[in-house]
């Protein structure tokens, strides 16, 4: 077990100074399903286990989501000992370091005439112009994806930015869509069903599988959103 | 020049595949590839060609193609009758089409796949590592269409390989049995055992994403129960596996097949075990299938 803790970070009046805490599902004959407590454990817990050769040689797929990382053990390579990787990584792992490589940074600028920022602002008991502060003023960072190619769930965003998902879906979401829900950002690469929150649009290209690489935003992008209106144009909020 | 087919006529949906693009979940595109895996290889390894080389997956066959320049190819997954210029031949093994000859695959009498593969593989630029086209994230070649001309790689020297010569075909529909492991998400379900009880039909809105499966039709709810969940508790989104059987809020599960996403935000009440996948790709629309828990 580790002993440090020098590097520790309280959200709300949780201690969070604690080591990952995994609990390992079965995920057929081929994969495991690795549950642990929030997002912060998921990056960090991440980041071990793509730094660790035993386990990079383990597995075919790797996909961190909100609670999990799904693994997937490689042909030839037993589930068992992919098990063993795991909960070795886990105990040697801090899940308060920050320990995911941050990526490249990218500015995404937006034009916040979303369908929704009127209902964020009443949600959230903020102005349009305090949604649009907080929104451009974070610094955001991709987690996860999974949703659709480039499609990047974004954390670190103000508490007070956290909205629901709409309760009903649209179904028709279009491309560039700047969105929130859950406590997530996010940018939606293409046209499709969505059931978030839309407070504006950018016309920034996320995903193009001929550019290298294809997706913009992937996990560790660090993203400031920069809000077009402040830039000299003349969009009115 | 190269050799080239000609596309006279596709069946309901031809599309390319190869062994998919593994590792680029976390940008949101998953592995997709050959439905049927071991078919695909079996016919690549028939024609010696390189494992990975692009194959057409013909759904219900009924595709038809003229050879410009002297093309071998081989047919494998779903049974099909095979013709050369209106002759049957055993597509099982390599078929030389002379320039101008017409291949037919004629509608496969079980099974819901099969592979037409080329000696040399079909020739294209591959998108983000691979020629599949992925229905799911639209990612990879377009669906194949008349008038489409298909070039053909040149041939690369492995030998032919007829070991695998006796290609898997699909269970003939009386009652397909799936293999499955209990999890990751069976306890959140009332009874999960009931997915192994009574017999379940394969929905026609199946396709390369999952096979959809209902309860037959006028049968006795306790002999085919419906999977009930505990609560309506929501389920984060997480990653989910080729065989899983996701169960959504209807109750009617979907058992993942190779384009299925990256993702799912409800249940996993099971996971159909590796070796019977490509078993579950071959099922057709109406056909009846059961599970069985794994020992």
């Amino acid at each position: 077990m580790r002993a440090s803790r020098s590097r520790r970070s309280y959200h709300g009046d949780r201690y969070q100074g604690a080591l990952v805490n995994v609990r390992l599902l079965r995920c057929g004959d081929r994969a495991l399903l690795v549950e642990v407590d929030d997002v912060d454990q998921v990056l960090a817990l991440t980041a071990a286990l793509r730094a660790d050769d035993a386990c990079v040689r383990a597995s075919a797929e790797l996909v961190p989501a909100a609670r999990t990382v799904l693994l997937e053990a490689r042909n030839g390579s037993d589930l068992a000992d992919l098990a063993a990787c795991v909960t070795r990584i886990a105990q040697a792992t801090d899940a308060a370091d920050e320990a995911a490589p941050l990526g490249a940074q990218v500015q995404v600028p937006v034009r916040y005439d979303g369908p929704d920022l009127a209902e964020v602002a009443a949600a959230t008991g903020l102005s349009t112009d305090e949604v649009i502060a907080r929104h451009t003023g974070a610094r955001w960072r991709a987690a996860f994806g999974g949703f659709a190619p480039g499609f990047a769930y974004l954390i670190g965003g103000p508490p007070d930015l956290t909205v629901p998902r709409r309760s009903e879906s649209r179904t028709a979401v279009p491309a560039g869509s700047v969105a929130l829900a859950g406590g997530y950002s996010a940018v939606y690469p293409a046209q499709s069903p969505g059931g978030w929150q839309l407070i504006g649009t950018t016309e920034v290209i996320l995903w193009d599988v001929d550019r290298d690489p294809p997706a913009l935003i992937r996990p560790g992008t660090v993203v400031r959103f920069v809000d077009l209106a402040n830039r000299g144009g003349s969009a009115p909020h | 020049m190269a050799a080239e087919l000609e596309v006279l006529r596709t069946g309901p949906l031809s599309l390319f595949q190869d062994h998919g693009r593994p590792g680029l979940a976390e940008v949101g595109v998953g592995r997709s590839g050959a439905a049927d895996r071991s078919s695909y290889t079996a016919v690549n390894r028939l024609l010696g060609n390189d494992s990975g080389a692009a194959a057409i997956e013909c759904v219900l066959g009924g595709l038809s193609v003229r050879a410009h320049g002297r093309v071998v190819c081989a047919v494998g997954g779903a049974p099909v009758a095979v013709t050369v210029d209106g002759e049957p031949v055993d597509g099982r093994a390599p078929v030389e089409l002379g320039d101008g000859q017409v291949l037919k695959l004629g509608t496969p009498k079980r099974g819901l796949r099969s592979y037409l593969a080329v000696r040399g593989g079909f020739e294209m630029p591959p998108v983000l590592g691979s020629c599949s086209s992925d229905t799911l994230s639209g990612v990879g070649p377009a669906q194949i269409a008349r008038g489409d001309r298909l070039a053909v790689g040149p041939a690369t020297a492995g030998p032919a390989d007829h070991a695998d010569a006796g290609l898997i075909w699909a269970g003939d529909g009386a009652d397909l049995s799936l293999q499955v492991l209990p999890g990751p998400r069976d306890d959140w379900f009332g009874s999960p055992a009931d997915l192994a009880v009574g017999q379940w039909v394969v929905s026609a809105h199946s396709n390369r994403v999952g096979v959809r499966l209902d309860r037959p039709a006028g049968v006795d709810p306790s002999a085919a129960p419906a999977l009930r969940r505990k609560d309506s508790r929501e389920l984060d989104s997480e990653g989910v596996m080729l065989g899983a059987v996701q169960v959504p809020p209807s109750g009617q599960p979907v058992l993942f097949l190779a384009d299925h996403p990256v993702t799912g935000g409800y249940p996993v009440i099971a996971v159909v075990r590796a070796a019977d996948v490509d078993r579950a790709a071959q099922l057709r629309p109406g056909q009846r299938v059961r599970f069985e828990w794994q020992g």
